[in-house]
């Protein structure tokens, strides 16, 4: 085992949770805590836990400017994500049949659409621009008669580009069409007002921005009204829009975590915008390093590196005290380079080295400026043992080589 | 991860230690050496293995290896572990060794095997080269 503390660098994986979060939830599970089923209506262990239900509700509707009643309580960003999407499609599906979104959507978007496509919808996929930006340009024309909605991240999870929901919004009010926006990665990145935005329905995580684990919430627009089919049955809770009993310390958490990002959001990005300046800057002393993604247009808390001639797996072993994530997906089944990096034609060879650093509240000095120095020593170390780094000194170009393929 | 501690030790010691590993090149012009190369970037994984030989009796015998790998972790100790069977071995003895002997010997996990498959490609076509030119 390795002596050496571990460096967190993957925020838009997961954040830990907060401590002043953890302490709230806590009050709300044992026997001298508020147990109480949010549900039961005849006594104070029930009024006391709803109370506290709908106070999580009224944070988190007051982080993105909506009405607490337009919050409905999910398991997570995916469940809300297929809530919106399944939901919209079944109970629209007479007015039309056709659905838009982009081919760098996060899969908890992209597997209920491929669903929906075997259910007989049509769906189209939508390429991004070279930065990763998919703009309401393209987003106009691919709308049809029968497109019943357009679901557009707010801000890539592998990229931290932002997409201009505002003037998407716009563009799917003005043509009748229902918006969902995936924000799962932008709470306490990035204002969000969605009493002067045209948005229909927005998923929320309460684990990427320091709350709990297994807890999200879909926003629902009550005016105008958006209808949906439900996914889970049992109980009628939240509207009929989602049965099951309330998870009172989890949905607590969750308004905790999204209070303090209210409160905090401007000195949390202020920090981590000094830690993207400085990281940016030594990273790009390395030779042959490409940021992808768009540095005019996206959140500092994310910053996505291909190391050209250097593979990205092996580069996350070498660096192995520090928690990045890998565009490559090469770890698990798929041995496939990032779709997103892919669909913003990224050659595969880049797509393949690229890796995300993501930082956030509890960063620190320490951990970015031992990030960097380790990374450069591995990057230096890898090079040498590549026969890419190899060719390209001796003049090679890469692109000309016919690569025997195994 | 899904990589035994085998496969992490081989990968480890490999980027800290490149010259002891064999990590390098030899000039693919000269005459008693075979050059190997296999994979594509684009396929994540590229292996370039140098044998260094010298006739013994009627057959030829490897006295030296360089290789230089791109690829994941397990690609890199693959190479690293083939290269390490070859040294001594005569052409025969190298042309018979199979992938499974380096699955088994880094514990490999099933998505990795075609690294192990690599290497024994790479090492295949460094013989065909080499015995082109003698």
């Amino acid at each position: 085992m390795s002596t050496q503390s571990t460096i967190y660098l993957d925020y838009a994986s997961t954040t830990p949770v907060d401590p002043r979060v953890a302490s709230k939830m806590m009050e709300f599970l044992t026997p001298d805590g508020e147990f109480g089923n949010p549900a039961s209506r005849s006594h104070r262990f029930g009024w006391k836990a709803d109370e506290a239900v709908e106070e999580a509700r009224s944070h988190v509707s007051g982080l993105v400017n909506c009405d607490p009643r337009e919050i409905v309580w999910t398991s997570g960003a995916t469940e809300a994500d297929n809530l919106a999407i399944k939901g919209v499609a079944r109970f629209y599906k007479s007015k039309g049949n056709h659905i838009i979104t982009s081919k760098i959507e996060h899969k908890a978007v992209l597997d209920p659409c491929r669903q929906l496509e075997r259910e007989g919808f049509e769906v189209t996929y939508l390429d991004p621009n070279e930065k990763g930006v998919i703009t309401p340009e393209v987003i106009k024309s691919a709308i049809q008669e029968n497109t019943i909605l357009v679901s557009i991240m707010h801000i890539n999870n592998e990229l931290g580009t932002v997409n201009d929901i505002e003037k998407i919004g716009n563009i799917t009010r003005d043509n009748g069409i229902l918006f969902h926006v995936d924000a799962a990665q932008s709470t306490g990145k990035i204002n969000i007002d969605l009493k002067n935005l045209n948005v229909d329905l927005m998923s929320f995580s309460a684990h990427k921005t320091y709350g709990p684990k297994g807890i999200g919430a879909l926003y629902v627009r009550r005016k105008p009204r958006v209808r949906l089919e439900a996914l889970i049955h049992g109980g009628g809770h939240e509207r009929g829009m989602r049965s099951g009993t309330l998870a009172t310390h989890q949905i607590v958490g969750m308004g905790e975590a999204f209070r303090i990002a209210n409160i905090e959001m401007e000195s949390d990005c202020e920090k981590v915008s000094e830690y993207h300046e400085q990281f940016l800057k030594k990273v790009q002393e390395i030779d042959h390093v490409y940021i992808n993604g768009d540095l005019k247009n996206k959140v500092p808390n994310i910053l996505n590196v291909s190391f050209n001639f250097v593979e990205g797996e092996s580069l996350i072993m070498g660096l192995k005290d520090i928690a990045v994530s890998s565009g490559s997906a090469c770890t698990s089944a798929s041995l496939e380079p990032s779709y997103v990096l892919r669909a913003l034609g990224r050659k595969d060879e880049l797509a393949h080295s690229s890796i995300r650093f993501s930082f956030g509240r509890f960063t620190n000095d320490d951990d970015v400026n031992n990030t960097l120095e380790i990374l450069s020593n591995v990057v230096h170390r890898l090079r040498e043992l590549s026969p890419l780094w190899e060719m390209h000194l001796d003049g090679i170009d890469l692109d000309t080589v016919e690569w025997k393929l195994h | 991860m899904a990589y035994s501690k085998k496969v992490v030790e081989k990968f480890e010691n490999t980027i800290n230690n490149p010259e002891a590993f064999k990590v390098g090149r030899f000039d693919p012009k000269e005459l008693n050496v075979g050059t190997g190369m296999v994979g594509a970037p684009a396929c994540g994984d590229v292996m370039k293995l140098q044998i260094k030989c010298e006739p013994k009796g009627n057959t030829h015998i490897i006295k030296d290896v360089k290789f230089k790998t791109y690829g994941c972790g397990s690609a890199i100790a693959s190479s690293s572990e083939l290269v390490e069977m070859l040294i001594g071995k005569t052409l025969e003895e190298a042309k018979a060794i199979k992938n499974i002997e380096i699955v088994e010997a880094l514990e490999l996990p099933p998505i990795k095997i075609h690294c192990s498959v690599l290497a024994e490609d790479s090492i295949k076509q460094a013989i065909e080269d080499y015995e082109s030119k003698q």
